[in-house]
């Protein structure tokens, strides 16, 4: 039963980092129909952005050198920082090829991903050694529920993570900047006929699916404090997982990104827990590929024809 | 009508020892050049550019296959390297045990066409073979769908081969203990993360590079063929080809069957080249996106394109070993400097005799 529950705690945890991940993912294959392979060296960044902040701020996480409002101060930054970063790839690399195959702006994705990841291990940027993220946030147990203790940091991160997600739920549904994107995801000539500034709509767009990903960042490395280097693997691997969630919850639909989130994180620590930890990245892939066989459309997405 | 029409067809169709020759002279002539490098030039330049030539020679069968799916069928496989470590361990694995299991110990039978050298043939098809059965699990439920799931997948099956491979156990290396071992055991004990060590180095210049003409002797006859049209069209268009008839998930499946064939037996040659292991690490994304570039550098659907720049892409860094910090960046750089400028590639479909400042060359020459 403890270890039900410490399973269930941690999978929750992560599957709520996947789920913000996959709804960068996700807004931008609705609107433009690609994947966009850098997304996860946003994630990486916002993870490597918030050392590099809580660095120079001088916060070593040791005998409280931080004020109580570090944790918050470090998330927006980062959010802003990697907002931005989203705003220059997409006007940089992506806008020069909207109306070129999708199959080029893919491979811009994966230019953009490699230049990040190796750019960001240049020496005199943010280097090779893997780094450990300070504690900003109280790691003392909370409660004990049932023998497994809830640590406080645990609680915010999967608390931060629906909060976000339920301001990102208000974006989309209950402003005029989400009716836009809606709009122009639906059908993008249609939505400019309307007189919706699309291009501003997809920058917004990757503004904010960047910024997420970067709060994700930040939320996993003070769950993980040890970051790898820029171009290590695990980043490519964390940011795959999260758009296996968003295929799994059916692309372009941003409740199936929060539930397909969860689902990969639960799976994938049930199962290390349970069968074997070494193939944790098997059974997602897995789950992918029955996904994919049975119901291509994802558990909540709705099916489509391709039409010309 | 009906009459002439068969007349005329049986006019234009070569005579059986022009379609002899045809068929047969490009094979012949890859053969020729193979035991050229491997006899004459491989000694004459010694050890180092051997190496680098050989190391050429796997790139380009890895690109041109590759090309297959990138290029003609404009499908999208980043997993290409996943391939070549299932067709590696096979092919090691046959190679290796099978030494043990025939002859009692490793050493080599026979010189160049020896037993060995039979042996390792037989387990580069094999090791084709097994890649090609990966690629047809992992491409039938992708292929199927929208063609960026493939990227997705093959991604992924590349780290579900890497996981499964570094769970592996230890090479046995007790001529006995194989001997009663069952064949399982003897495909799980392939050396885990470590790598698979103690491969005899059988790879020359000369199998090099007869896979290596091979691949681009299939490529350019499927390119001009019905088959290869079909491709071509699926890139263009899916939808259009299937309204004309073209069953798109099947030549879709088939490419990247040929092309996880191809880089299968890649595999088998790494595998048994000197100076390399055969390690999960080696084989990772950095290798296959290493190949993908390649194709887009070459031009998506050009096989003279591609070995160019497989040829390029292993040389150049021998030769600027010194900024192998920014290697990987200036790659990145690249790709995406040529998806904004030229983004069918830099020779696009066309093969080198076809750019018109070389057909210029050629025509007055004559």
């Amino acid at each position: 039963m403890t270890k039900f529950l410490q399973t269930l705690m941690d999978g929750t945890a992560v599957g709520s980092l996947y789920a913000l991940i996959a709804l960068g993912y996700t807004m931008v294959y609705g609107i433009l129909r690609f994947i966009n392979f850098a997304h996860s060296d946003v994630f990486m960044l916002g993870a490597w952005f918030s050392y590099e902040v809580a660095k120079i701020m001088g916060w070593t996480g040791q005998d409280q050198s931080h004020p109580v409002w570090a944790s918050a101060f470090v998330i927006v930054a980062v959010m802003v920082a990697c907002g931005t970063l989203g705003f220059v790839i997409e006007r940089g690399a992506y806008r020069p090829l909207r109306s070129a195959p999708r199959i080029n702006v893919l491979i811009t994705a994966i230019g953009v991903s490699l230049f990040l990841e190796n750019s960001g291990q240049l020496p005199f940027l943010l280097g090779t050694q893997p780094q450990r993220m300070p504690t900003l946030m109280p790691e003392h147990a909370l409660f004990a529920v049932a023998g497994v203790s809830v640590r406080a940091v645990d609680l915010l991160v999967i608390g931060i993570s629906f909060a976000l997600m339920a301001l990102l739920e208000w974006i989309i549904y209950g402003t005029k900047l989400g009716l836009a994107m809606r709009a122009v995801s639906y059908d993008t000539k249609v939505a400019a006929l309307m007189g919706i500034p699309v291009d501003r709509v997809i920058s917004m767009t990757f503004v904010v699916g960047s910024a997420l990903a970067a709060a994700a960042g930040f939320l996993y490395a003070t769950k993980y404090p040890g970051i790898n280097q820029p171009a290590h693997p695990t980043w490519v691997l964390l940011g795959l997982k999260a758009f296996v969630a968003a295929v799994v919850g059916g692309i372009g639909n941003l409740r199936g990104a929060m539930a397909g989130g969860l689902m990969i994180g639960l799976v994938e620590l049930f199962g290390a827990a349970y069968l074997s930890p070494h193939l944790r990245d098997v059974y997602v892939f897995t789950l992918l590929i029955l996904v994919l066989l049975f119901r291509p459309e994802g558990l909540l997405g709705k099916a489509t024809i391709e039409k010309v | 009508m009906e009459a002439s029409f068969q007349d005329r067809s049986a006019a234009l169709r070569p005579s059986m020892g022009k379609a002899a020759v045809s068929a047969l002279l490009p094979p012949a002539v890859v053969i020729g050049l193979a035991a050229l490098l491997h006899f004459v030039i491989g000694p004459a330049i010694g050890y180092f550019y051997a190496k680098v030539l050989t190391d050429v020679g796997i790139a380009v069968v890895m690109a041109v296959s590759l090309n297959l799916v990138n290029g003609y069928t404009g499908q999208f496989s980043i997993g290409h390297a996943a391939f070549m470590t299932v067709g590696g361990y096979a092919a090691g694995s046959v190679v290796y045990y099978g030494h043990y299991l025939i002859w009692g110990s490793l050493q080599q039978q026979g010189g160049f066409l020896g037993p060995s050298t039979l042996l390792y043939v037989v387990a580069l098809l094999v090791g084709g073979l097994a890649a090609a059965l990966a690629g047809f699990v992992v491409g039938l439920p992708s292929l199927r769908l929208r063609g960026d799931y493939l990227a997705i997948v093959t991604l992924g099956f590349g780290e579900i081969v890497r996981v499964l491979v570094t769970r592996t156990n230890d090479v046995l290396f007790d001529a006995d203990e194989i001997a009663a071992a069952s064949p399982v055991t003897l495909l799980t004990s392939v050396g885990g993360s470590l790598g698979f060590t103690g491969l005899p180095f059988l790879t020359n210049l000369f199998w090099v590079w007869v896979a290596a003409g091979a691949v681009i002797l299939f490529s350019y006859r499927l390119k001009r063929s019905d088959q290869g049209r079909a491709l071509l069209s699926i890139r263009e268009d899916e939808i259009a080809a299937e309204a004309m008839g073209i069953p798109t998930t099947r030549f879709k499946v088939q490419a990247f069957v040929y092309a996880a064939f191809f880089a299968g037996i890649a595999g088998g040659l790494f595998a048994h080249e000197v100076g390399t292991t055969l390690n999960p690490q080696e084989l990772g994304f950095q290798k296959s996106f290493e190949v993908v570039i390649m194709v887009v550098l070459g031009g998506m659907g050009s096989v003279t394109g591609t070995t160019i720049a497989a040829a390029a892409l292993v040389i150049l860094p021998e030769a600027l070993r010194s900024f192998s910090d920014y290697r990987m960046i200036a790659y990145a750089l690249t790709l995406i400097l040529v998806m904004l400028l030229r983004p069918q590639g830099l020779m696009g479909l066309r093969e080198v005799w076809e750019i018109p400042a070389v057909r210029k060359l050629l025509r007055s020459g004559r």
